[in-house]
């Protein structure tokens, strides 16, 4: 499955558009503990997370995740989605909780 | 023997994860196989990390040497890790609440570093820390 149709599925808030969108989701890690993620988290991982600052972008790139997705309405801004733009990395928002935001990528064979 | 060196401020935050990135191109660009440059970037993002919530700053040396092995030395200017023994603790952690409001402070960095590298060894004192580590390639 790509990340766009990840979107397309769930009716999220896409907030920007690359080329990532075009990148494989390969499974998901839930976590907002930066070291665990990074300890933890696979390539191709959709990362849904509440943490929203800069420094989840370059956790995203060096773990090589295939988008982010911010739950419970966490601020992104717009000095994020530039950085996510210089590395095509898609950052998704939905004001589900990061529970339910599971079981939709389950229920979507994630 | 390739080097490079890459400097760290402290309390960067907004930058924090940049020079991992730069480490991470420039071996990608060397042919350095993806499973080894995944480990150098867990490392080398936490190490990068500690030097900017821990440490007053510091600098970063890649070295790649002729015989296959990458080195990292992480050297800051101090304030020293007091009981090495317990920073080397999964869980334990001296990290602000600032810090941890961020997600940082897991206690999990030096524990993360040491499971993914080849070699890992630690010095520190009040006049800073330094953490090197190594990568076999071949």
């Amino acid at each position: 499955m790509k990340v766009k149709d990840l979107v397309e599925i769930n009716n999220w808030k896409l907030l920007n558009e690359n080329e990532g969108l075009n990148r494989d989701v390969k499974g998901a890690f839930v976590g907002d503990l930066l070291s665990f993620v990074m300890g933890n988290g696979e390539p191709g991982n959709a990362w849904i997370t509440i943490q929203a600052h800069l420094n989840v972008i370059a956790v995203a790139m060096l773990r090589e995740f295939s988008c982010i997705i911010f739950v419970d309405g966490a601020n992104v801004t717009e000095e994020m989605i530039d950085r996510a733009n210089e590395e095509n990395l898609i950052l998704i928002q939905s004001d589900s909780s990061a529970y339910e935001c599971a079981i939709k990528l389950y229920n979507a064979n994630v | 023997m390739l080097s490079e060196k890459y400097e760290v401020a402290r309390d960067d935050y907004a930058n924090a994860g940049r020079v991992s990135s730069q480490v991470k191109q420039y071996l990608s660009s060397l042919g350095v196989s993806s499973d080894v440059l995944r480990r150098i970037a867990v490392a080398c993002y936490e190490a990068e990390i500690n030097m900017i919530i821990h440490a007053w700053g510091g600098a970063i040396n890649l070295n790649v040497t002729d015989d296959g092995v990458i080195q990292l030395i992480f050297k800051d200017v101090g304030p020293g890790i007091t009981d090495l023994e317990k920073a080397l603790t999964p869980g334990w952690s001296t990290a602000s609440e600032e810090a941890r409001s961020f997600g940082f402070g897991a206690g999990m960095g030096l524990v993360n570093i040491k499971r993914v590298s080849d070699e890992f060894d630690i010095v520190s004192s009040e006049e800073g820390t330094t953490l090197t580590i190594g990568f076999k390639v071949s």
